[in-house]
């Protein structure tokens, strides 16, 4: 379990901040910018901006900042956030092509819309009240509805399944939530330079928001300063990732695209932010290129690794890294200005073909089952090539080679799990729960007041193809003014959380790391995790044009209800039939009474004839109930027909 | 008006000032007089509501696009020549693959596979076995199977479908839309492989467009056991996967464990077709609806497919219609006078503009009453039908090119037109945020433009229907009275509980008409391989047998039995009467067309049979002409004469001896597709139908 204990915060930060303390200086407050470029095996482009931005902990609240901004500060010190981490994230990350054991996709692939944990420094009982407080002034701070992640059947307290191990944590997203230019907006106002100079100025809205995935996150972290009186530093790392299909002319699918920054982005990068502490610009080849260019020293050999065969870069990098399966050539973007501006272009010359490291397992989730009832929700984890060099590192006690993968799910209340009909099969066999099943967290839904939770433990052997878990759920009923507007549409069960507890992943450099603080973030060990695909249910559905059929027809059926009854209480019906029995001997003096009464109306109206066949008098009621209705069709008819005319 | 209310209101006041009278309430001096009158008002109601059916083609109204996110054809079409070469290309690997290769393979699988993952979409296999759904009383409502019989699985026989799956560039992915290209890959024709052509020149822009907000699936149905089993067992898997380990999967060379891949919740899908030449100087497409129970997909899908076809790519647009009926004369001359009343009414006042020409009538009913009947079948018309069991608006387009299938030039300008149609479809439906419900479940066509909702075609029904209690309430007070005079003790005489004895008669027929409805079951459980006539002739024999023994053990059940044990006719009638009246309104909820045509068959049936033997000595012709009317009602209404008639109407002959067995194997399609109908013919129907023949022999 102590793999998940591992925080977010490296540890390098820590060390840097004591120094920083230890000098008294008083302008510890840093920022760097960088900027990762990676081309895709689908012929795509990666491109990732990290900006990191640290103040040093201070022993004054009113102190002012430097470079750090205000507002997240002020958040930091008025809902004590430990720990923070937020993204908007529009598309899905391609874990096939794109990778999914690597530190830049296990960080920076996120679930679609909106993702928000925290962990607050704040006593157990006002977590919740620090969780509601702080959604409300991030929604007011990045322009979402972020603020939907207050009410408690939206963010559940997930125990260790998240990765992150700590009872203050709490976890929320918005699947629905849409990712635009008035998010990133706010985003930018908080760097230095915001997108007027250096990297940031790049990030021109049209292309960024082309791309098939754009992820833009924001983390945060206190650093406890040790010292008494002093408060805790901040560290904000802000980045966006971005997937890019490059332009090309050329037909031939088989060859790379190639590329340039101007290309890309349709700018270019000229100087770089002056606040900035460093700026640097990496460009990461992956795969085969990696393999053969090892062991490579001189001066020429190290030219070759940037202006080859395969490819040509357009500027020649200040060095370049060699990683167990990579390469990393950096570019310090210091020099350029206005007249040489920074490009830099990749242009590939011999079609190429590598593919990414993926995790253990590729987990797809899916809904099961038809109709508006029940249905069950399945979880499916296959092989990928990569397990099998993967396996082997994680023998158990006995000696067995197992995977264990955390499953993290949260369920909406109106989805009502039946936790006890989980099924789990491996390699198409059913298993026990005991034999699979390490560990398993429940918390289970309350109807319209919290959310269910399942956080599970499986060990899983380590040729295992394919594995699959199954859990029932009915559907529930909501109250119509809980519908959201669209209801049609159906509703979101958010992204399950897929992680590898025994796995991690980082970038092995074979050099001594640089200051830069995205290398030092992939040289840590991170978890390796997956999102899955967010699931539409469709629920019951009142129709919502109808109120007033439903009106009309409840009311009638109330009427009908209530007079019966009421008929029913009051009425004697042997009473009434002995009354009549005593009437049938006066009956004919009555009859003549009525007859005399309709002669007089019918006298009333148009000449009609007053002799009528003795056939239809003798049913006096159906004479009477016939003329009437012809005397209302008539007047219905001549009132049309005048009507109409004119 | 007023002096009419003050007048009743006087009198009122007077009779209760005289002689404490109460006056029965308006609503119930309406039910006394409608019962009062049963015999007129039966008629006119039944009168009316066959009225009501054959002016329906009058009241159809235009259809209309009720949701306003579809907005069909508001996109310029994006197709390119690349796009239809690429299709071309497609159609032609394909022919000359199977003009250079024969057997079983699946290699023409792969090449459609081949060819989808080289548009960039994620490709899988998935085999499935050809043995559809069986019938088993106990599964006849429930959803479609989640756990598929597979454990003794030969591999002699199994399908593979082909599936390519193209992922929305900027969508979440929890919606997909789906088409559907049925294709034998063993010995399909020229035509069929032009469907795939046009699938394939679509999905080649579709893999390249930025605007899908829905994953696209397109599915190459295995057709070599008929269109509907692949896609309903790719529809299961999809839905309900077992994860179980299966004997299929390990068939033939293709592994395909574990590849099946999902896209989310289906928002439509579409079938499409190319059968045959076009009779008709354009391409013709017909759309095909019609999904089990009666069951219809949205109205604005249809609406979307056919604005486009007309308005955009130019086809001719149909559905599908009773051709017979264009040519009778009785259709006609009602036709005619609609026309005639219509005029007239025109003349009288310009705005009731209610009358449509006789040519344009005939159309209209024809097509409803295909419309009708395909409903009331409760089969599906096409492979659609398997979306509908998961609550996914499906239909199918089947398109008659107007050249041969070997005409180059003519390809490609119908691969564009074809491709062109479907992407705005797909365009409309990727538009849309929710999933269909803005216009309407119930209806009927009476043209591809025209329909008529449910409000307007249960009138019909309702007017039909609705003599129904009238006379049932008549028949009881006078059965009452009957049996007031004629019975001798009148202490063992309840005078409510008359009507029981002619309950347990109807009680013991409709379980009867249960077990006969279950009988086929076991039938099909006899060991052996039997014709389908001989397996009517068994179930004809145990049924009747089973007549017997009812008749013998239950006194009273039987036409012949003596006068004494037997129950009144009227009150028998009446009851008869209500049990109908309970199952036809029952049956309307759950499959209106059924309701509606068992309706006009058992109505008239109930309501004119009479004892005949009375008639026959009484000699009198009204009273004979009853006798024989009731007697052709009875022969029309024995369900297997039904089917003969059915069947002649449709155009198909008769075939005389092989009845039986055909008429079984009808049965065996209705409960194989669960149609509701089977069980509304064995359960309503077939009861009623012998009650009927109960009081017709009557011994009074």
């Amino acid at each position: 379990m102590a793999c998940l204990v591992r925080s977010w915060i490296p540890l390098l930060f820590l060390q840097s901040f004591l120094v920083a303390i230890a000098f008294g200086s008083n302008e510890g407050e840093e920022f760097s910018e960088e900027l990762l470029l990676k081309p895709l095996p689908d012929r795509k482009v990666l491109a990732h901006f990290h900006f990191e931005n640290r103040a040093p902990p201070s022993n004054s609240h009113g102190r002012n900042h430097h470079l750090f901004p205000k507002a997240i500060s002020q958040l930091v010190q008025k809902f004590r956030v430990k720990e923070m981490e937020l993204s908007f994230t529009q598309g899905r990350w391609n874990h096939e092509h794109w990778g999914g054991f690597d530190p830049l996709s296990s960080m920076n692939a996120k679930p679609v819309g909106v993702e928000l944990w925290a962990v607050f420094d704040v006593p157990q009982s006002q977590v919740d009240i620090s969780w509601k407080n702080l959604t409300h002034a991030l929604s007011g701070l990045f322009c979402a509805s972020i603020n939907f992640l207050e009410s408690s059947t939206s963010y559940a307290a997930p125990t260790w399944g998240f990765g992150t191990n700590s009872d203050k944590l709490r976890y929320g997203s918005l699947p629905r939530e849409a990712v635009c230019t008035e998010n990133l907006t706010p985003w930018l106002k908080l760097l230095p330079c915001r997108d007027k100079d250096g990297i940031s100025a790049l990030m021109n809205r049209p292309s960024v928001y082309r791309g098939f995935y754009h992820s833009q996150r924001l983390h945060l972290s206190t650093v406890e300063s040790g010292q008494e009186g002093l408060g805790s530093g901040i560290v904000l790392e802000q980045t966006l990732t971005v997937v890019i299909q490059p332009e090309t002319t050329s037909v031939e699918t088989n060859m790379q695209p190639s590329w340039s920054l101007s290309s890309l982005f349709g700018r270019k990068v000229v100087g770089s932010c002056v606040l900035a502490k460093s700026s640097n610009v990496y460009l990461q080849l992956e795969g085969r290129l990696g393999h053969e260019s090892k062991n490579v020293d001189t001066e020429i050999e190290a030219h070759k690794l940037w202006m080859n065969s395969d490819f040509d870069l357009s500027l020649k990098p200040d060095r370049v890294i060699r990683e167990s399966s990579s390469l990393l050539f950096i570019f310090d973007i210091d020099k350029s200005s206005d007249s040489e501006p920074f490009d830099l272009g990749l242009t590939w010359k011999l079609p190429s073909k590598w593919s990414c490291e993926q995790a253990p397992l590729h987990a797809s989730r899916f809904l099961m089952g038809s109709g508006n009832e029940r249905g069950a929700i399945a979880i499916l984890l296959k092989a990928t090539e990569s397990q099998e060099k993967l396996s082997g590192r994680n023998l158990t006690t006995d000696g067995r080679c197992t995977i264990k993968a955390n499953i993290f799910q949260i369920f909406p209340w109106y989805i009502k799990v039946y936790y006890h009909t989980l099924q789990i099969f491996v390699d198409q066999q059913q298993k026990t729960d005991s034999e699979v099943l390490k560990k398993i967290n429940v918390s289970p839904s309350t109807d319209k007041v919290s959310s269910g939770m399942l956080e599970m433990m499986l060990e899983l052997p380590c040729e295992v193809k394919s594995a699959a878990i199954s859990i029932e759920y009915d559907k529930g009923f909501l109250h119509i003014d809980e519908y959201p507007p669209d209801a049609n549409q159906g509703f979101d069960i958010p992204s399950a959380l897929i992680s590898f507890p025994s796995h991690h992943a980082s970038l092995d450099f074979q050099e001594e790391l640089s200051k830069s603080p995205l290398l030092s973030s992939f040289k840590e060990k991170s978890l390796v995790r997956s999102y899955t695909e967010v699931l539409l249910v469709p629920l019951t559905t009142p129709d919502f044009s109808m109120p007033y059929n439903v009106i009309t027809i409840t009311c009638t059926i109330f009427a009908l209800y209530f007079g019966s009854l009421l008929n029913v209480l009051r009425r004697r019906i042997g009473e009434e039939e002995r009354f009549l029995k005593s009437q049938g001997k006066k009956r004919g003096g009555l009859k003549q009474l009525l007859s005399r009464l309709t002669a007089k109306i019918r006298g009333r109206p148009i000449e009609a004839p007053s002799s009528e066949s003795p056939a239809a008098e003798s049913s006096f009621l159906s004479s009477k109930l016939i003329f009437k209705i012809i005397l209302v069709a008539g007047a219905a008819a001549a009132w049309q027909y005048f009507s109409t005319d004119k | 008006m007023a002096t009419e209310k003050r007048d009743k209101e006087e009198e009122e006041v007077k009779t209760d000032d005289g002689s404490l009278k109460i006056k029965p309430r308006p609503i119930v001096q309406l039910g006394i007089f409608l019962v009062a009158h049963s015999p007129v008002f039966s008629v006119v109601f039944s009168a009316a509501g066959v009225l009501a059916l054959l002016i329906l083609p009058l009241l159809a109204k235009n259809t209309y696009i009720s949701e306003n996110a579809l907005m069909p054809g508001s996109a310029r079409s994006m197709l390119s020549n690349r796009d239809v070469s690429d299709g071309s290309k497609l159609v032609k690997d394909i022919k000359n693959y199977r003009l250079n290769h024969e057997g079983q393979g699946v290699e023409v699988q792969k090449l459609i596979g081949k060819y989808m993952s080289e548009m960039g979409a994620e490709v899988y296999y998935q085999k499935f076995h050809p043995e559809g759904n069986q019938f088993h009383p106990l599964h006849f409502f429930s959803g479609p199977d989640s756990y598929t019989l597979l454990d003794n699985v030969s591999c002699a026989s199994y399908g593979v479908n082909v599936a390519g799956i193209i992922r929305a560039p900027r969508g979440d992915g929890k919606e997909s839309i789906v088409l559907v290209t049925p294709y034998d890959f063993i010995n399909g024709g020229d035509y069929e492989a032009l469907s795939l052509g046009i699938t394939g020149t679509l999905f080649s822009l579709l893999a390249r467009v930025t605007w899908l907000s829905k994953d696209i699936i397109w599915l190459v149905a295995d057709s070599r056991y008929g269109d509907y089993r692949p896609v309903a067992a790719w529809l299961t898997e999809y839905h309900s996967p077992s994860f179980k380990d299966s004997d299929l999967l390990k068939c033939g060379e293709l592994n395909t464990a574990d590849k099946f891949r999902r896209a989310g919740t289906m928002a439509a899908a579409l079938v499409l077709k190319v059968d045959g030449r076009s009779e008709r100087f354009e391409d013709t497409l017909s759309i095909y609806a019609e999904a089990s129970n009666g069951q219809m997909p949205n109205l604005d899908l249809i609406n979307v497919v056919n604005y486009l076809a007309v308005h955009r790519q130019g086809f001719y647009v149909k559905v599908e219609k009773v051709v017979s009926l264009l040519s009778s004369s009785w259709l006609k001359i009602i036709g005619e006078i609609f026309e005639a009343v219509g005029k007239l009414a025109h003349t009288l006042n310009p705005d009731w503009n209610f009358g449509i020409p006789t040519a344009d009538y005939l159309e209209g009913s024809a097509t409803l009453a295909s419309s009708l009947y395909s409903q009331a079948l409760g089969i599906p018309t096409g492979p659609h039908g398997a979306f509908r069991d998961y609550q996914v608006d499906a239909i199918t387009l089947k398109v008659s090119p107007r050249f041969p299938p070997d005409s180059k030039t003519r390809q490609h300008d119908f691969f564009l037109r074809g491709a062109k149609l479907l992407e705005g479809t797909i365009r409309s439906v990727n538009n849309l945020l929710e999933k269909f419900h803005q216009s309407f479940f119930l209806y009927l066509l009476t043209s591809p433009s025209k329909f008529i909702s449910v409000g307007v075609y249960m009138i019909a029904f309702a007017l039909l229907v609705a003599s129904l209690p009238m006379v049932a309430a008549s028949l009881y007070i006078d059965g009452c009275k009957a049996l007031n005079n004629s019975t001798l003790n009148p202490a063992g005489n309840f005078k409510s509980w008359k009507w029981l004895d002619a309950a347990k008669q109807v009680f013991a027929l409709h379980l009867f008409g249960l077990i006969v409805t279950l009988l086929p079951y076991f039938i099909c459980q006899v060991p052996g391989q039997h014709s389908p006539s001989n397996r009517s002739i068994m179930w004809g024999t145990t049924s009747s047998s089973l007549l017997l023994i009812t008749f013998a053990t239950i006194p009273g059940c039987s036409p012949f039995s003596s006068r004494r044990h037997g129950t009144n006719w009227a009150v028998l009638k009446s009851v008869t009467i209500s049990a109908a009246f309970i199952g036809l309104c029952l049956m309307s909820i759950i499959n209106f067309a059924t309701a509606e045509i068992g309706a006009l068959l058992l109505v008239p049936t109930c309501l004119i049979v009479q004892p005949i033997k009375p008639a026959l000595r009484s000699r009198r012709i009204k009273s004979l002409l009853g006798a024989f009317c009731s007697m052709v009602l009875l022969t029309i209404g024995f369900p297997v004469m039904l089917f003969a008639i059915s069947k002649g109407l449709f155009g198909e002959g008769l075939v005389g001896l092989s009845l039986g067995g055909e008429f079984w194997t009808w049965l065996e399609s209705l409960w194989a597709w669960k149609s509701a109908t089977y069980l509304y013919i064995g359960m309503v129907h077939l009861p009623c139908w012998l009650l009927c023949l109960c009081i017709l022999f009557h011994p009074s």
